[in-house]
């Protein structure tokens, strides 16, 4: 998933694109837990792996206190690496003893992780084996998380992927149908629900907050994704006939606009009724981002790779803020998803796949940025070196999508710059 | 394969990492998948250290494994080398890398850097986190310490000692240190180095020059100081310093292998905890029963001080260290209970729910537990997060320990008046049971909104299923009278009372006969 597959560059829109391998300071697939359990309320996940696995989970949810978590790790020991112990029996076991402790669980992921993939253990007919055993109280599907194959956000991309075949089929003779892509907070995802209703599109959202209510597909589905990393869930969705709107992604003002107006010409809305029913939005993320405007403009913004949303924030930054880019990292760059986001960056804009840590750290010591956009491994340090950090983690975990948050997600970048120049200690 | 909700070690090589990111001038190249960094998070955001670790990690991903992994771990050592130009390096695998076998320590060897490379073996689906940290010290120290020196004689001279045991990520290590070269100081005795937390390699080479070694904390440096004492003859300290009693019992030891007078340093009154203890303000704690789990010396330490220092009663004693097993066992016996010795948080789960403590001393782990049966809860042990590494100076150790330690414990039990004018009177709409204790300032809080838990059998064994005679509605009635934070123990111990019997029907009688029976 990770391949660097020398791919023409975006010929024609100036953008340079650098493709860089070494050591990566990167979260494995397996984070997407860490939201994709809040998502879907009834879904449990139970990554097969080793200690480091549930080591890694814990370290990023277990600050929050839980009565009931909905997520666990089966912790391969070395009675099931030696044989001694027949793995397939040992998981059935593992899946049983939580089943019976938690009977509300709907939904049951077996999350593969790097152990897991390296002894080959097949997770996708061990789901169907459970799945068989389980239903119809628990449906059990399967889907790897691991670092060799998936970086952070395509954690979602895989689970998503896995909920793909199992949805249900639509009619053929039904009317065409939206179907909006990418866990979304649960306000962004009711406030599109509106948009899309004023326009007059049947619009659906996966994931479903509940795994009994997920969307039905079928060949006049066509789906918008929302968020950049989904590769393989879209590829999931054409194998089962749904075609892909191509926009840009719904960040900032002008990102959302783009991203409704593919929507709306695509199901042929009235270009009237579609200015108007976006006006309201677009008047009030203008007067919400102007503020921010004054302090993030001229800035230089340097994004090192975590989560396949930095070219769109990077557009964001630079068209709607007037950033200056430094350099754009992202941890894959699939070119078709991202083509309209790529054409409206500005030329010579340098997009930088894959990482090698310390020479980008090299690159960005250098360029002294007035903002660096990294992951919390290297916030703390390059914050010591008095350089000011935005940790992208956060640009997950926090609504940033749409109209009414276009101002919200201003902010986030701003924030630290203001707290920079309000601190006197 | 083993159900883990929670886990309470993480893998050694994490234990590894703590040794490193504590000491200066050594780097570690780990062989491991994309994705391991995580662990670097648990320094910088949970410890909000200001540097990356010393940890460069090969980061292989699928691609690399139809390759030549091995190639790219000893490019990682050759630049790692290149950039940092550590004192000393170690070498090791990551519990993914060790299925594909790479032999890092062979592959750094054929490098022959100019520096000592010492490589790790950490069996990852065997061990964890704090062994992996003692290994890797105790390697360290085997590796670096080099000859037996002449020690100078004692005439003429302080005594000199090392202190052992403190990490990165170690809970509260950094002030206990502190604590600990206090007391020395005031013994009159010198502190060579202080090891791994801020040592160097050549730091370690100058080990052998001390006279004696204090171990702080066992899990992490007791095999490194018996490495010590075998082959230079340096005695070491078993007694940790957690509480007064343990504090007083330190001094003495110490200052007899300094050979210097402990009694200016224990008199007058050095901690609090003994007259806030004795104060009568404290008269409601007598008895309180507390259910104690963690690594072994801190639970050890707690039990004690549980029991002895603070008047509770200890309803639950248990650990996660499982070479400690032995220890824990006799404390556990001493409290008239048995030790719970596991690392699985479901068996920990139900242990206290069957104890039905008033109050939990554990880890991070057992706030989850505590929150889910609404039980007031104080963290005394790894595992923690960010909220255990505070900004203020809040040791464990030491005098100063002790009445960090009063504070924390307390604080989360109900005030005695509150639990006075509760047990009187029971309808009142802001003070009500099961509302949080009022001075933890969750006003309505959640907990009267959870339902009660209800004592389970723990573990649903078949044969612990017991058909529990059923509660007529007027006995029900008056169990919600009880105090919420002993309602769970009057339950059980009713319906213990009743089974024992065989009673048919649980009666208002049954209760209070139950009552009059087992006492508090």
């Amino acid at each position: 998933m990770n391949a660097h597959a020398p791919l023409p560059a975006a010929a024609g829109c100036g953008i340079e694109i650098r493709q860089e391998q070494g050591q990566r300071a990167v979260f494995c697939g397996l984070t997407g837990i860490v939201w994709l359990h809040r998502k879907i309320q009834d879904a449990f996940f139970l990554v097969v792996g080793s200690r480091t696995c549930a080591h890694l989970i814990q370290s990023a949810a277990g600050v929050m206190i839980f009565a009931e978590p909905r997520f666990a790790t089966a912790i391969i020991d070395e009675r099931d690496l030696a044989g001694l112990a027949d793995m397939n029996e040992e998981l059935d076991r593992v899946v049983g003893r939580l089943i019976e402790r938690r009977p509300d669980i709907k939904l049951l992921f077996l999350v593969g992780s790097c152990p897991s993939e390296v002894i080959k253990l097949d997770l996708s007919r061990a789901s169907l084996r459970l799945s068989k055993a389980l239903s119809p109280d628990v449906r059990v599907l399967s889907y790897s998380g691991s670092g060799i194959e998936t970086t952070f956000t395509q954690g979602e991309d895989a689970c998503l992927a896995s909920l793909v075949p199992d949805l249900p089929v639509e009619p053929a003779d039904s009317a065409s149908s939206l179907l909006v892509v990418g866990a979304l907070a649960d306000l962004v995802e009711d406030q599109f629900a509106r948009l899309f209703a004023e326009l007059g599109i049947p619009a659906r959202f996966l994931p479903a907050r509940r795994s009994g209510e997920m969307p039905a597909l079928g060949r006049n589905t066509r789906y918008l994704l929302a968020q950049p990393f989904l590769t393989d869930t879209a590829r999931a969705l054409e194998e089962r006939g749904a075609r892909r709107i191509s926009a840009p992604f719904p960040l900032g003002a002008e990102g959302t606009t783009r991203w409704l107006h593919a929507a709306a010409e695509s199901f042929g809305v009235d270009p009237l009724l579609f200015a108007a029913v976006v006006a309201p939005g677009q008047k009030r993320a203008r007067r919400a981002l102007a503020p921010y405007q004054e302090q993030l403009s001229g800035r230089r913004v340097f994004f090192f790779p975590d989560s396949q949303l930095e070219v769109p924030l990077a557009r964001f930054l630079s068209r709607e803020m007037e950033a200056e880019l430094i350099e754009v990292g992202t941890p894959y760059l699939h070119r078709a998803h991202l083509a309209d986001e790529l054409e409206l960056l500005p030329r010579g804009t340098v997009v930088n796949e894959g990482q090698c840590l310390d020479d980008q750290m090299d690159r960005c010591r250098e360029a002294r940025p007035d903002l660096t956009v990294c992951g919390l491994g290297l916030a703390n340090p390059l914050e010591a070196e008095g350089l000011s950090t935005k940790w992208s983690i956060e640009l997950l975990f926090t609504p940033i999508q749409g109209y009414d948050q276009a101002g919200d997600l201003a902010e986030l970048f701003c924030r630290p710059l203001v707290r920079r120049t309000r601190l006197e200690v | 394969m083993q159900l883990t909700v929670w886990t309470y070690e993480g893998p050694p090589h994490i234990g590894a990492m703590r040794i490193a990111t504590a000491m200066k001038g050594l780097h570690y190249v780990l062989h491991a998948p994309q994705g391991d960094t995580y662990a670097d998070l648990l320094f910088t955001m949970i410890e909000r250290r200001d540097a990356r670790p010393p940890v460069t990690y090969t980061t292989f991903q699928a691609q690399d494994l139809g390759r030549d992994t091995a190639e790219i771990f000893k490019n990682a050592v050759a630049q790692a080398y290149e950039r940092f130009q550590p004192q000393a390096m170690i070498v090791g695998a990551s519990c993914t890398a060790e299925l594909i076998q790479d032999d890092p320590g062979g592959l750094a060897k054929a490098l022959d850097l100019p520096i000592p490379v010492i490589p790790l073996e950490l069996p990852a689906y065997q061990k964890k986190e704090n062994w992996g940290a003692s290994e890797t010290f105790y390697r360290l120290v085997r590796a670096l310490a080099g000859q037996p020196a002449d020690r100078a004689p004692r005439e003429g001279r302080r005594p000199l000692c090392n202190i052992l045991g403190p990490t990165a990520l170690g809970f509260r290590h950094r002030d206990d240190v502190i604590e600990i070269r206090k007391l020395l100081a005031a013994l009159g005795i010198d502190v060579n180095v202080v090891a791994p937390m801020g040592a160097t390699p050549s730091d370690l080479v100058r080990l052998g020059a001390a006279d004696f070694n204090v171990v702080l904390y066992p899990e992490i440096a007791r095999s490194a100081a018996q490495y010590l004492q075998k082959t230079f003859a340096q005695p070491f300290t078993e007694i940790v310093p957690i509480g007064v009693k343990a504090t007083d019992r330190f001094i003495d030891a110490v200052a007899e292998l300094a050979g210097v007078d402990p009694a200016s340093v224990l008199a007058g009154a050095p901690s609090r905890l003994p007259w806030y203890s004795r104060s009568v303000d404290s008269t409601y704690l007598t008895g309180k029963r507390v259910f104690i789990f963690g690594d072994a010396t801190h639970a050890l330490a707690a039990a004690r001080i549980a029991a002895t220092e603070l008047g509770f009663k200890v309803v639950g004693l248990g650990t996660y260290t499982r070479e400690f097993a032995r220890e824990i066992r006799a404390e556990a016996a001493e409290h008239g209970i048995e030790a719970l010795i596991t690392d699985d948080y479901l068996d920990v789960e139900a242990a206290i729910q069957a104890a039905a403590p008033e109050l939990v001393l554990g880890t991070q782990m057992e706030r989850h537990i505590a929150k889910r049966l609404a039980v007031p809860c104080a963290v005394i042990s790894a595992p923690i997060h960010v909220q255990d590494f505070p900004a203020r100076h809040s040791p464990q150790m030491g005098f100063e320990g002790a009445n960090v330690l009063f504070d924390t414990w307390v604080h989360p039990l109900m005030m005695g008046l509150e639990e006075h004018l509760l047990g009187m009177f029971r309808e009142d709409p802001e003070f009500h049971d099961g509302a949080a204790p009022s001075h933890l300032t969750r006003h309505g809080a959640a907990a009267s909104s959870q339902p009660e838990p209800h004592p389970e059998v723990p573990g649903g064994k078949a044969e612990e299923v017991i058909l529990v005679a059923p509660w007529a509605p007027e006995a029900e009635k008056e169990l919600k009278k009880i105090p919420f934070f002993v309602r769970g123990k009057a339950r059980a111990n009713t319906e213990r009372f009743a089974r024992e019997r065989q009673l048919p029907l649980i009666t208002l009688e049954t209760l209070y006969d139950a009552k009059a029976h087992f006492g508090r």
